[in-house]
């Protein structure tokens, strides 16, 4: 899995490419963490070309969701979920707890 | 790897199994096992894609409980297509699971509340057909193994 992450002037893009499964998984909570650590809390995670994501990598999106809400001082939004991997969030009940957008432009503009 | 396959067998019975070391760099390998065999059973993509969450979560669950961690102990992968199934074995000899001390997810739940985890299992339990929990003695006879079986219907 490649992760890659672009500054923009209201948030930071986090991409990422590939399979998230407990094996990548914590490459991709060490790149959330060391943003929220570094104060940036609004995020949007553009996941146009995540080809899977198992519970491991949910696990990720919802403890850095909660860094991100606490206080009301950001959130993690996600943007261009494949269907395979909304499936994944719907059946975690993960859907409500997200604003997930079309595109990334959107997403940006909006977070 | 040993394959077989009974031609005599009117419903042509196959079957194949892998032993991979517990750690989570053989996922991908695990991953592709089954879903090499989900596609010869015949199963649609989204039963395909069904199994192959399930054995990952299965897989992982079994490296985090069971071995309380990345281990190079073998867990033994096999399946055997029948039918009108897929029947799916994972088996270990690590710490023996009881998966009713594990609660469901509330999927209701706010953020605040929402638990971070626990949800490998219950998708198992949602994506499959059935699932089993039993235990063995190890051929040596001085451990007890878990044997997890997981079934997906062929649709009639």
């Amino acid at each position: 899995m490649e992760v890659n992450v672009s500054e923009h002037k209201n948030c930071v893009l986090i991409d990422a490419k590939g399979r998230i499964d407990s094996s990548t998984a914590p490459q991709l909570e060490e790149t959330f963490n060391s943003l929220t650590g570094k104060g940036k809390y609004k995020l949007v995670f553009d996941m146009s070309e995540v080809d899977y994501i198992s519970s491991a990598g949910l696990r990720v999106l919802i403890s850095t969701q909660k860094t991100c809400k606490r206080y009301n001082r950001g959130q993690l939004v996600l943007a261009s979920v494949p269907e395979r991997v909304y499936d994944a969030l719907d059946l975690a009940g993960f859907v409500h707890l997200f604003t997930i957008y079309d595109d990334v432009t959107t997403a940006v503009a909006n977070v | 790897m040993v394959a077989t396959k009974d031609e005599g067998n009117k419903h042509k019975i196959s079957s194949d199994e892998i032993a991979l070391p517990a750690r989570f760099s053989s996922l991908e390998a695990v991953r592709n096992f089954f879903v090499h065999a989900a596609t010869e059973s015949g199963l649609d993509q989204s039963d395909i894609d069904a199994v192959e969450l399930s054995v990952d979560e299965a897989f992982s669950n079994i490296i985090e409980h069971a071995y309380g961690g990345e281990s190079d102990e073998r867990i033994e992968c096999s399946y055997v297509d029948e039918s009108d199934r897929l029947r799916i074995v994972l088996k270990d000899c690590g710490k023996p699971f009881d998966p009713v001390h594990v609660p469901e997810p509330d999927l209701d739940a706010s953020l605040e509340k929402r638990k971070v985890g626990g949800l490998g299992l219950y998708f198992m339990s949602k994506l499959m057909d059935e699932l089993h929990f039993t235990f063995a003695k190890s051929p040596d006879g001085k451990k007890k193994c878990n044997i997890l079986t997981m079934v997906k219907y062929k649709e009639s």
